[in-house]
């Protein structure tokens, strides 16, 4: 962002989300929307995560738990399908992977250097049921 | 709709029902308020008529001063007309807050009834509180009687609220002496103390939904001096014309002239006194009295403590022969307040004025006229011997051998 002088900006330390005005901005995709230079948007944050998310299609119910419990709003979903992940957003919390209800998850964290091909090959299969788990009868 | 309410032109007030009366009449949308003596009646007043159908506004409760004021942040940045009262220990707590909202230029006005700060515990009216919230941002109006409690609200908010201000003001008063003293009050009808103020004009506020907008972010050493420095530069350069255009326009209405630097029998002066709150009133009267012993006395009160009007004090005070700064508040290991200002104001001016300083008050300790006779010799002696004849600082009033420092 181009150092303006003390007498070049507004006042008060007070950042516009959007330049100029917008109307409907919820009903507006993000990537459709005129986000201000000093909008968090256009700022990438990938370099905090030490270990990122990686999704799977193959098992996803498209339930949008991941969505909704996202803190950083980094799960895209459209027409409520899941489509992937923002990884200059994502902050690798693992908060999705926690909430994902699938068997195998759809979601699972790996390191931030991981290759997603290879990642998809080593996907863990469905876990059955351990005996050992079923309640004992007394 | 809130009611109207039928004042006589003259109401019995003291100092905290004026104020009250004058946010009322204003219409500030939001109050949050932690009550503190002597301010608690302002607070009170207000959730009165809130209550009762006067204000039109909320009046929130909350959990301590910072958290008031911390509120009040809240609700001026969401883009009301917002207000709140304060003292001493509360006025403490609230510190950190009123950097917040001189920072993100909010125009929140605070009621300030001065109180001393503990330790010792003390509910009594001196300048301490008034003297911490100095380096803090806001504007700084001192009032030194009911009356002017009343008008200068009506200028702080007309002030704050000024786009090209967009400032905090404090509205001075001395603890009881002023905040719980009745006296005759000049009123201002309902409808023509509201539009002197206006409706409020809100600025970058955050219920403006197609514009929305952060408050209250982080700067670090690439943005942080640029900010502070704006802020700066609003202060020093657009509150006093604002001020002084706001004085005209209240004298037009109500007859009733305010000046940055108040001057009482100071056209041919040798000796004055510099002081602050009722202290200017006492002052006053003992200058008059020093007159007819033949010491041409005089007063100086500051009506506006922030921002410091230099060139005003500087020039009302450079061929004054000598000067007495009478400082209400413990320096704790330095000279008064006063002392500091007007030295500074005065220092390049190539007058040879004697200034020295007087302690007084601490913990609403009286200021007798015996102790202003007593300062007033004191000043006459240094201006005969234009040098300084007294320890530079001095305590007045006190029990014990007599104290003094320099």
């Amino acid at each position: 962002m181009e150092k303006k002088g003390w007498d070049g900006f507004e006042i008060g330390a007070m950042l516009r989300s959007f330049d100029g005005a917008t109307q409907d901005i919820a009903t507006t995709l993000p990537e459709n929307r005129p986000y201000s230079v000093s909008n968090s948007f256009t700022a990438s944050v990938a370099d905090w995560r030490i270990e990122k998310p990686l999704f799977n299609k193959d098992y996803c119910i498209d339930c949008q738990f991941c969505w909704v419990y996202c803190p950083d709003m980094s799960i895209i979903s459209r027409d409520k399908k899941m489509v992937g992940i923002d990884f200059d957003h994502c902050k690798g919390c693992g908060i999705c992977v926690q909430v994902c209800p699938t068997n195998p998850k759809s979601l699972l964290m790996f390191s931030e250097q991981k290759d997603e091909e290879e990642a998809l090959e080593q996907w863990p299969k469905k876990e059955k049921k351990d005996q050992s788990e079923e309640p004992k009868e007394d | 709709m809130a009611d109207t309410m039928e004042l006589r032109d003259i109401e019995v007030w003291d100092g905290n029902m004026a104020a009250s009366q004058a946010l009322r009449q204003v219409q500030v949308d939001v109050v949050a308020a932690y009550p503190i003596t002597p301010s608690t009646p302002i607070v009170e007043n207000y959730a009165g008529f809130t209550a009762n159908g006067y204000v039109d506004g909320e009046f929130v409760m909350t959990e301590s001063e910072h958290g008031a004021m911390s509120c009040c942040i809240g609700a001026a940045a969401a883009g009301g007309r917002v207000a709140t009262a304060t003292s001493s220990q509360g006025f403490a707590l609230m510190v950190e807050t009123l950097y917040s909202a001189s920072g993100m230029r909010l125009p929140i006005v605070l009621n300030v009834v001065n109180r001393a700060i503990g330790a010792p515990l003390n509910v009594n009216g001196d300048h301490s509180d008034m003297y911490m919230g100095r380096d803090s941002g806001w504007i700084q109006l001192d009032s030194y009687c009911p009356q002017e409690a009343y008008d200068l609200n009506f200028i702080a908010f007309k002030v704050s609220e000024d786009h090209d201000v967009r400032l905090p003001a404090m509205v001075h008063q001395d603890g009881f002496m002023t905040s719980h003293t009745a006296q005759g009050v000049h009123t201002l009808s309902d409808e023509a103390a509201f539009n002197f103020v206006g409706e409020y004009k809100p600025m970058n506020d955050m219920l403006d939904l197609d514009h929305p907008v952060t408050h209250g972010v982080q700067t670090e050493e690439d943005w942080h001096f640029e900010h502070k420095a704006r802020q700066q530069h609003a202060l020093m350069t657009a509150v006093i014309p604002k001020i002084e255009a706001a004085f005209a326009e209240f004298e037009k209405l109500s007859g009733r002239k305010y000046n940055l630097v108040e001057t009482y029998s100071m056209d041919d002066a040798e000796v004055a006194v510099v002081c602050m709150g009722t202290s200017v009133e006492t002052a006053r009267e003992v200058a008059l009295e020093m007159r007819q012993n033949g010491i041409k006395a005089g007063v100086v009160g500051i009506r506006v403590f922030r921002p410091w009007p230099l060139e005003q004090i500087a020039a009302v005070l450079k061929d004054v022969k000598a000067i007495g700064a009478l400082d209400r508040s413990s320096p704790h290991g330095t000279v008064g307040a006063l002392f500091n200002e007007i030295s500074g104001s005065l220092f390049n001016t190539g007058t040879k004025t004697v200034l020295t300083n007087y302690i007084y008050g601490l913990g609403g300790r009286d200021l007798t006229k015996a102790h202003l006779v007593s300062i007033f010799t004191d000043l006459k002696a240094n201006a005969d011997a234009g040098k300084v004849t007294t320890p530079l600082q001095q305590y007045i009033g006190l029990r014990g051998p007599k104290l003094s420092f320099f």
